[in-house]
């Protein structure tokens, strides 16, 4: 059976190199999940890690992950950010159990082994062994046996690592319309953190990507947004995809549904008129960024959302564990200087997102759905053929699939399948 | 001169545990009730057991322990806690059978405004009808405040903090 030679690796050929028909082998296959690690996750990409307000003081840690792999996130006295392997030089014990907290260093609770706030191995019991007997090897070498350390750089609050030392700079990777884009949420004010999600999600890591690169579902499968009159078809959007396919930006503008048009409502079977919210101040977008954009979802390769949904802000950090799930840790936000009536309409206004949320938790859905169909069928393919005039790249329809051809583009080449 | 002086001190004790176990009871009855409202998916009924100005939260322990106020669910007042009820008749979900188990109740005593205060441990199991066995969803505990409303008792605030770290997938109906 073909698929037993998919499966066994020996046959990843992309179907008539068409990157409107995407092979299920890209989300169901171990071989190609252990080579994403490899080649992404721990190769030449810039890996959203925690946000800097985590870690506010010298000592701060939070545990992190790179890909699948542990990492702790600590802040030296030095006021430096590192991040550094979760995983003991001596016995790979993974040291750090506490979520966050507040450390003068790090000592692994099976042998004790200490490490600094930078990752540099600072003391061995018993190195020298009792009384002349045991201990370690005369030669071994303190310096040359620190936590495996990533490269780190900090851009407007937000933390990034990477396995790779020969990162160009975070602006050169997210080239210059993206990060106006994460610049216009991330706009220098300070980041007050309000919370977090955490949640597990039965699908590949790289359907969430897809997800806020198919605008075309936004007001298919979300009712409550048409339902309610929230966002229509007609509204002002932008499906952005840098030059590289990988990172991309969803944005919209709120607009006013009495425009729509009646052949449009016709094509949104929810959308009903005259349906109102008990609780209108839910849905208030209170200007406060330098953007035409109400709304926007940037996906930043490889494992970072960044959500401005009017008022609620958050990052979700990507976490996979294997080919068919991942965990989602989301990091909700406002600004210091907000004041109490600030804080709760974005904490109100956060109904709308994570795994409970109006819209989150139908994008969770959806998601497994996909996975589970991909798992039933052996050797399927499927299709992302909606506005073939852009082959692949930046499309200013919703009707479009193009940004998704634009991430596989770049997939396709980092793998080099 | 009280009522209570004329009865001899044991039972007025008798009374008092008496009334004290009718209060646990009669919470223990309304949380019986909620449970089946939100098992049998009659979610306006379910919003029917808060107060106009009602508090209703579902946050992570993680979040609760840090004093961050983000929830899952983050409702203000009745009309938030409404606005969820009737969204979720048109939400897009698996289907699924919910079984909310809550027990352990401890009423924990009275505010100055007359609100009574209690916590109950709850567990939340689903069934999704494409997995074949039951998994345990949610765990946590409810922090309450009750408060009548006429003849009727009505949740004025309910905390429901879950220890669980990680949501399954998605949380599609209300704890």
């Amino acid at each position: 059976m073909t698929s037993q030679i998919a499966n066994c690796g020996r046959d990843y050929v992309w179907p008539d190199n068409d990157l409107r028909v995407i092979p299920d082998w890209v989300y169901t296959d171990q071989a190609i999940y252990e080579r994403e690690i490899e080649r992404i996750f721990h190769g030449p990409t810039w890996n959203y890690v925690g946000l800097e307000a985590e870690v506010p003081n010298p000592g701060d840690f939070i545990r992190s992950n790179v890909g699948p792999t542990p990492v702790v996130v600590a802040r030296a006295a030095d006021g430096s950010i590192n991040v550094f392997e979760n995983r003991c030089m001596h016995r790979a014990s993974e040291f750090c159990r506490e979520l966050s907290g507040n450390a003068r260093e790090f000592i692994c609770p099976y042998h004790q082994w200490t490490y600094d706030l930078k990752g540099s191995l600072i003391g061995i019991p018993f190195r020298r062994g009792v009384g002349g007997k045991g201990g370690m090897p005369a030669d071994f070498k303190m310096q040359d046996n620190g936590l495996r350390r990533l490269a780190v750089t900090v851009h407007r609050g937000v933390v990034f690592a990477s396995y790779s030392n020969e990162m160009e700079p975070f602006a050169d990777y997210l080239g210059p319309e993206v990060l106006r884009e994460f610049e216009a949420t991330f706009d220098g004010r300070k980041l007050k953190i309000l919370g977090h999600y955490r949640h597990s999600l039965p699908g590949n890591w790289k359907l969430y990507h897809e997800n806020l690169k198919d605008p075309y579902h936004a007001t298919l499968l979300h009712t409550f947004l048409v339902t309610f009159g929230l966002l229509v078809v007609g509204n002002r959007s932008l499906m952005l995809a840098d030059k590289s396919g990988r990172h991309g930006v969803m944005a919209s503008a709120k607009s006013d549904a009495r425009a729509l048009s009646g052949d449009s409502k016709k094509e949104m079977r929810a959308y009903k008129e005259g349906m109102t919210l008990n609780e209108t101040r839910f849905m208030d977008f209170v200007e406060e960024f330098d953007s035409p954009w109400s709304v926007t979802m940037a996906t930043i390769w490889p494992n970072l959302i960044v959500q401005r949904e009017m008022n609620t802000l958050g990052v979700r950090q990507i976490v996979p564990t294997g080919p068919h799930e991942f965990i989602m840790k989301w990091t909700m936000f406002g600004f210091e200087g907000d004041d109490e009536e600030m804080t709760r309409h974005r904490l109100r206004q956060g109904n709308l997102m994570g795994p409970a949320g109006f819209l989150g938790l139908e994008d969770n859905e959806a998601i497994k759905f996909v996975q589970d169909g991909m798992q039933r069928v052996p050797n399927g393919r499927h299709l992302v053929k909606l506005d073939p005039n852009t082959p692949a790249g930046t499309a200013d329809t919703l009707i479009s699939e193009s940004a998704i051809r634009a991430m596989y583009a770049h997939w396709r080449e980092a793998m080099a399948l | 001169m009280s009522a209570d002086s004329l009865r001899p001190a044991h039972l007025v004790a008798n009374d008092r545990r008496l009334e004290a176990l009718l209060l646990q009871r009669e919470f223990e009855e309304f949380n019986a009730a909620y449970a089946a409202a939100l098992d049998e998916g009659r979610l306006t009924d379910w919003a029917d057991m808060f107060t106009d100005d009602a508090f209703y939260v579902v946050i992570s322990r993680e979040n609760a322990d840090r004093n961050l106020p983000v929830g899952l669910i983050y409702c203000e007042n009745k009309g938030m806690i409404l606005d969820r009820a009737n969204a979720m008749k048109t939400e897009m979900f698996a289907p699924r059978y919910l079984r909310h188990i809550i027990g352990n109740l401890q009423v924990l005593g009275e505010e100055p405004n007359g609100e009574m205060r209690a916590r109950a441990n709850y567990v939340v199991v689903q069934v999704l009808l494409d997995r074949p066995q039951a998994t345990l969803h949610q765990v946590g505990v409810y922090y309450d405040k009750f408060r009548r409303v006429g003849d009727r008792l009505k949740l004025a605030e309910r905390r429901c903090v879950y220890d669980n770290l990680l949501v399954d997938n998605a949380l599609c109906l209300p704890v």
